[in-house]
């Protein structure tokens, strides 16, 4: 059943690269356009270490700020959840703040936090991920149905009894939704505000400088690492998930 | 003789956007340990606010109210009484056996006091067999098994069920009626039943109350006197006929009161 359900994905994917690769040839489509998958290749596998040593120093960067980010969402999302006066008070700025552009702040975190610490872009990424996960936990924790808070509450449970026993379950769904969408915004984070600047050694500087001279293929064998980062880290996030809450609706109809 | 709920002159009223809503009115009503007291009526008739006064997951706003001879407050933080919905509200993230064991957990019982205990109380609504399973996997009838279970714990004196059939299909549903009797008679229990079902009303209770709604309160109060233990069958004697019509008329004139 594994392997049935593995062969159409994994026969889309080489006819599509196959296709690629036979349109390239064909039409004799510049690099600057679209590479051939197998120059990316060669560029992937010449330019090895150096491409993965500067997707590792991005890859801190990201987690760095995933951490301090999730972290903090979960932490003022508690306490928002816990006093009501402060919700209503502060939820509207929070989606106000949330609808917009924060990596349009990176060149200011950069003069902020100094150009080449690692620091001004793991501030960037905290910032984009604190309100998806703020937002969701908070939610999370708010939602408990209320025939359950009333049995909690007629078995004479504490607060912080409703909370361990039935708020933190119940958010844990929203949780993980908003996990798989700050992974994925962490590295793209890091990644843009790379772009304006800062030590060489990194993703995005790499990219812009191979792009401006014209090595598209080394440009796209840069991207090809933050993709494998980025469904690696997406990956752990499902793992995690599949481990904390086997208990799930979303997962026990993937069984 | 000491009532296990005694309710004096209890009066309820929500106040919304849209003005006061008188849900009981004048509410007395004595219940002795032992008792199945049915609360039957139209709907919004205060029936489940009376038992969430009981409860006290509400706050009366005018009379008197003793639980198990304390203030209802006290009663709900002792644990004096054990309560089941109409939807089971199990907690999918536990197991049949976990959720069981919540209300022990919340009364600091030690690991193992809280396992035979659950055990013991699955084992008492026929589901032994399901204990490491998760609620999804059973079917209404069965999570409601383990809704009543829960509610019986700490051995509860008292026992507060809100429609807990409703959403069950007829024949499960009189299975379970069957199964509560049998439960009732083995624990002495007292209950006290939300319903709107005439049937099961009559079937289940040593007495009925009757009441009608705007504002709720009690109307009518019959004792079914069926003899006990009672068996399907007595679903087709005579005298459940007879009551069953008593209460029928009953809910009809309340209706015209109001």
């Amino acid at each position: 059943m594994r392997a049935g359900r593995l062969t159409a994905p994994v026969l889309a994917f080489v006819g599509g690269v196959a296709l690629w690769e036979a349109l390239v040839r064909l039409f004799d489509i510049e690099a600057f356009i679209l590479p051939a998958p197998s120059a990316i290749w060669t560029s992937f596998v010449t330019n090895f270490a150096d491409i993965w040593s500067y997707g590792f120093r991005t890859l801190i960067e990201a987690v760095g700020g995933l951490v301090v980010g999730t972290i903090l969402g979960i932490l003022v999302a508690a306490a928002v959840a816990r006093w009501t006066t402060l919700r209503l008070g502060a939820m509207p700025f929070a989606a106000a703040v949330n609808a917009m552009p924060i990596v349009a702040t990176a060149p200011i975190f950069n003069q902020l936090f100094g150009l080449t610490s690692p620091v001004s872009k793991m501030a960037v990424v905290a910032l984009m991920v604190f309100f998806p996960v703020m937002a969701n936990t908070t939610r999370g924790l708010v939602e408990a149905d209320p025939a359950r808070l009333e049995l909690m509450r007629a078995m004479a449970a504490s607060p912080y009894e409703i909370l361990r026993r039935l708020r933190i379950p119940t958010s844990l769904p929203y949780f993980f939704s908003a996990m798989k969408v700050a992974v994925p915004l962490s590295l793209i984070g890091a990644i843009i505000a790379e772009y304006f600047g800062g030590p060489q050694d990194v993703l995005g500087q790499y990219i812009t400088n191979r792009a401006q001279l014209f090595q598209f293929p080394d440009a796209w064998a840069a991207i090809l690492v933050s993709a494998v980062l980025g469904i690696s880290m997406y990956s752990i996030v499902l793992a995690a998930e599949r481990l904390v809450m086997p208990w799930h609706v979303s997962i026990r109809a993937a069984e | 003789m000491d009532f296990i709920v005694d309710a004096q002159k209890l009066s309820k009223t929500f106040s919304g956007r849209s003005g006061t809503v008188e849900a009981l009115s004048d509410i007395d009503l004595q219940i002795e340990p032992g008792e199945f007291v049915s609360l039957i009526g139209p709907s919004g008739c205060g029936k489940s606010t009376l038992l969430r006064l009981i409860g006290e997951l509400l706050h009366p706003s005018a009379g008197r109210l003793i639980v198990n001879g304390k203030d209802p407050h006290q009663a709900r933080l002792d644990g004096d009484y054990g309560i089941a919905f109409q939807s089971a509200t199990l907690l999918e993230w536990r197991t049949v056996l976990r959720n069981v064991e919540l209300p022990l957990e919340l009364a600091d019982v030690d690991a193992h006091g809280r396992r035979s205990r659950a055990e013991e109380l699955l084992a008492m609504v026929g589901l032994s067999d399901f204990v490491d399973h998760y609620p999804w996997q059973l079917s209404g009838g069965m999570q409601q098994r383990v809704a009543i279970a829960r509610a019986l714990g700490q051995r509860p004196p008292l026992l507060l069920m809100d429609e807990p059939f409703g959403a069950l299909d007829e024949m499960t549903r009189e299975s379970m009626q069957q199964e509560l009797m049998r439960i009732w008679r083995d624990t002495g229990t007292t209950v006290v039943f939300v319903t709107h079902s005439i049937p099961e009303a009559v079937f289940l209770s040593t007495r009925t109350i009757v009441m009608s709604s705007r504002p709720g309160r009690i109307t009518h109060r019959i004792d079914i006197d069926l003899p006990q233990p009672r068996q399907f069958e007595i679903r087709e004697s005579p005298r459940f006929f007879e009551l069953l019509t008593e209460v029928r008329e009953a809910l009809r004139q309340g209706e015209k009161l109001s």
